[in-house]
Order: C-alpha cells, then sequence, then structure tokens
C-alpha cells in the first residue's frame, strides 16, 4: 500500500505517520490517538481505529482481537451547542 | 524481577517527566519513572491545557511565571523534534461583580510587582479581544497577553524524550502496589513489573497522589475532584483569547487546531475517582458557553471527557520532602494547575532533592503549613 494512504481521513494522518508512531514506541490505539489526534476528530475512530489497530497487530505480533480499541468518549455523533442548550431539562446524570 | 534505581519517580504526567529530565540534567543516574498507564494518561492529558500568570497568590504567580517562560523556548531547550504547540493568545477574565472586580485588581497588582504585566479592562475594551462576547452580568475584566495555550501530550512527550536522551528509564503500564519503608527510611517499590530497590521516591501521582502516600502511612490533607471537558469540531480561528470566569465557572479556548475546549467547575462533582463524562455538565456547559459566545450555537460537540483536580485546602500545590519519611519527597495537590505548573514544578523539585537552594523560596508550599494554620488561598481557580 501507498506510505503516503490517508488512514484517519479527520486529521489527515497517513500510513507512514501511523507507523512511524508505533515504531516510536506508541503501540496503543490510545496512545497514538494522543500523538497524532487519530480518532479525535468527529468520526471518533469509526473509521481509522481499525486500520490502525492492524497496523499494531502486524508491526507487534500481537492478535488484532487481544489489542485495546482504546476509550470511547461521548457524544457517539456530534452534536451542536445550541441544540444541546435548548434542549429539555433532565433530571439524570449518565 | 529487581532493579536498583537512585530515585523512582511515581507519576508519569507533567510533573513526573520534568522532574527526571531536570534531575538527568543535574547529573543524577539510574532514575526511574514508573507510570500506570502510558505518558500523559491521567490529569496531565485530560486537563484543558491552558496556561496562565494571573494567580492570586505570590506563590502561584511566581511559580506560573518560571514555567511560561520555560514554554516559550521548550521546543529549543528539549530539543523535540514535534512541537509542543505553545501559542500565546492571551487570557481574559471576567468580573462578575464589584467584589470580585475588587480581587482582580488587588490581583493584578500583585502581578504587576512580579513582573507581570497583566492589566484591568473595561467591558468596551474586552470586547475589542473578543468581539462576540456577551458582557452580560460582568462588570469588568482583567487581561494578560502573555498566557496562553499548549499541547499537553507533545509538552509532556518532549520532557520525556529529553529525559531518555540523558539516561532515563521510563516504565509504562506499571503500577505501584506498595513502598517499603525500614524505620523512616525507604528502601524499595513493590511493582506489577517487579521490585525496585530505591532510597528515594518522589509521589507525583496527580490524581492519586493520597493513595501513594498512604503507602508509606503518610495522609494528605487532599481530595480528588471530578472536573469535565468537552471540545467542538475544528473551525477557523475565531477566539484568540482564553475568556474565563471564576463566579461563572467555566472556561473556554480555541486550541491552535481549530477545536474550541470548554470545561466548567461544579460543586457537586464526585471525589472518589469517577472520571466518566455526564449528560448535566453537557448542558449546562452549553447554556453558559451559548449566553456568554452566542455564535458557539453552531460549533459541534464532537467528545467529552473528564480528569482529576488534586485539591489542597488553600488550592496551592505541596512540593518538597516530608518529616516522616526520610527520602520520601511530594510534588501533589496542583489544585488543577499541574500543567501549567510542569516545568517550575520539574526545576524547583530537581533542586530540592539535589540539595541545592531553590531559583524561586518555595519553603512555604510545605505539607506541614496546614496544621500551622499558614495558607494563603488561592481565589482564582474554575
Amino acid at each position: 500500500m501507498d506510505p503516503k494512504t490517508i488512514i484517519c481521513r479527520c486529521s489527515d494522518i497517513t500510513l507512514e505517520e501511523v507507523r512511524q508512531a508505533i515504531s516510536d514506541g506508541y503501540t496503543t490505539f490510545d496512545e497514538i490517538k494522543r500523538v497524532l489526534r487519530t480518532g479525535m476528530g468527529s468520526c471518533q475512530g469509526r473509521t481509522c481505529m481499525p486500520l490502525i489497530l492492524r497496523e499494531i497487530s502486524v508491526m507487534t505480533g500481537i492478535p488484532q482481537e487481544d489489542l485495546n480499541p482504546g476509550r470511547k468518549r461521548p457524544p457517539v455523533n456530534a452534536v451542536s451547542l445550541g441544540a444541546i442548550a435548548e434542549g429539555e431539562d433532565h433530571d439524570y446524570e449518565s | 524481577m529487581t532493579m536498583k534505581a537512585d530515585i523512582v519517580i511515581i507519576g508519569g504526567g507533567i510533573s513526573g517527566a520534568a522532574i527526571a529530565y531536570n534531575l538527568a540534567k543535574k547529573g543524577m543516574k539510574n532514575i526511574v519513572v514508573v507510570e500506570k498507564r502510558f505518558i500523559a494518561s491521567g490529569a496531565t492529558g485530560a486537563c484543558g491545557a491552558g496556561i496562565r500568570q494571573q494567580w492570586g497568590t505570590e506563590m502561584n504567580c511566581k511559580i506560573a511565571k518560571m514555567s511560561c517562560e520555560f514554554f516559550e523556548n521548550a521546543n529549543e531547550i528539549l530539543g523535540y523534534e514535534g512541537d509542543i504547540e505553545f501559542k500565546q493568545g492571551g487570557y481574559l477574565l471576567l468580573a462578575s461583580n464589584e467584589k470580585e472586580e475588587e480581587q482582580f485588581k488587588r490581583n493584578i497588582a500583585l502581578q504587576n510587582r512580579l513582573g507581570i504585566a497583566s492589566k484591568a479592562l473595561s467591558l468596551e475594551e474586552a470586547k475589542e479581544i473578543v468581539p462576540m462576547l456577551n458582557t452580560e452580568g460582568f462588570v469588568s475584566a482583567a487581561y494578560h497577553h502573555k498566557d496562553g495555550h499548549l499541547n499537553p501530550f507533545h509538552t509532556t512527550l518532549a520532557f520525556v524524550k529529553a529525559a531518555e536522551k540523558l539516561g532515563v528509564t521510563f516504565m509504562k503500564y506499571t503500577e505501584v502496589t506498595g513502598i517499603d519503608v525500614n524505620g523512616d527510611e525507604i528502601i524499595g517499590v513493590q511493582t506489577t513489573k517487579g521490585y525496585i530497590e530505591t532510597s528515594r521516591v518522589v509521589n507525583a501521582a496527580g490524581g492519586q497522589s493520597q493513595d501513594i502516600a498512604r503507602m508509606v502511612g503518610l495522609e494528605l490533607p487532599i481530595y480528588s475532584e471530578r472536573h469535565q471537558i468537552l471540545v467542538t469540531e475544528p473551525v477557523d480561528p475565531i477566539l484568540s483569547t482564553m475568556v474565563m470566569s471564576f463566579t461563572g465557572n467555566f472556561y473556554c479556548q480555541q486550541v491552535p487546531h481549530g477545536g474550541i475546549v470548554m470545561g466548567r467547575g461544579d460543586a457537586g462533582e464526585p471525589r472518589d475517582g469517577n472520571i466518566n463524562s455526564g449528560w448535566h455538565f453537557l448542558e449546562e456547559m452549553a447554556r453558559t458557553i451559548t449566553k456568554l459566545l452566542p455564535p458557539l450555537k453552531k460549533a459541534m460537540v464532537i467528545r467529552q471527557w473528564a480528569g482529576l483536580y488534586n485539591i489542597t485546602p488553600d488550592r496551592q500545590p505541596i512540593l518538597g520532602p516530608v518529616k516522616e519519611i526520610k527520602g520520601f519527597y511530594l510534588a501533589v495537590g496542583f489544585s488543577g494547575h499541574g500543567f501549567m505548573f510542569g516545568p517550575a514544578t520539574g526545576i524547583l523539585m530537581s533542586e530540592i532533592i539535589m540539595g541545592e537552594p531553590t531559583s524561586i523560596d518555595i519553603s512555604s508550599l510545605n505539607l506541614y503549613r496546614f496544621d500551622r494554620g499558614e495558607m494563603v488561598f488561592e481565589p482564582s481557580v474554575v
């Protein structure tokens, strides 16, 4: 595959950059996210996460099913501040 | 497996990384930093990463100024290949009433005396800096142009990389499970990856600092409280400055990447180590910020998270050795400001550990001030 292939569409991160981060010792999805911003965009990692886990697996030899897919953060989809502010009152805490 | 270290630093956040780097620079060998997860995975990585010098106590002002001056040249000093993304867009602090305005005037006088060029602004002048600001409910503002923002991950990694070049060992995914003491002396640290023989330990464990102190039988007058944050999708630059209010209990800043980061404190936040995100925060934050900065109604929230403030009774950190246990040092209780104080923490703690005179007199930040009632309360915290 072309090393310039975009892995993270939200932050324009290439395969080459992901591989460099892994060889620099960032061998979990959550660490790579903090170094490269992969998974910090509006898709919340839905596109890049499986691709990055596959690269980690290839480079570390750890089976993909044993890798931590990273911590999920709310909200599931992007919501405008205006829509949240104008929403109805709730009396529960998630 | 048994290792030997001249010093073990517990916590791979900004404080631990900066202390390790400064000790190595002073020539100390065999420095081991033990981190439960990965670098900056705790309070450092969860923080808003704003930095300011506008404080209400002399110690906080001096530590913040020293740190800011370091940040200005940190990429070069640390030889970092990446970028710590330092942006000095200033902090605009809003006063809600005359009492707070008076407090700001006292703070500005203190800051100016210490060489920090902050100033009082009218609401009209505040609007020149932040044109979209709705000034309703405020009486005046304070501003300092050198305050700003950094990337907390890259800033911490810059210290880590520089420390590694000087021979420091960072043990990631390694949890401290106990500290062995013989009489009043430390003899070793138990971890999930083996035993480390050492006579010196630095507690830089952020939100877990009380748990680490308890391992040597020390009760710290500290609690950890959840504070929540959210960030929007990146947008074009629309907000050059941090906007913050202590009585309004919020802060909001656009980072260089384009996302707008905002957070608020809440008296009802849990103190049990919980760092899950809550829906209540999202609503309160959205209502507060869309009233204050109405164009942000259109900004899309893409992520929220939380971290722990490690809070002392006077909201100033505890820095230094303890009387009870020889070789046990505290860099704890930053009360929400450990990231921005990181560079000074590293310099000052390394001076204390090496037995050198400190660049700033921080003797008043010792653990025993609370017993003696020598507290100077920091009024300017969200």
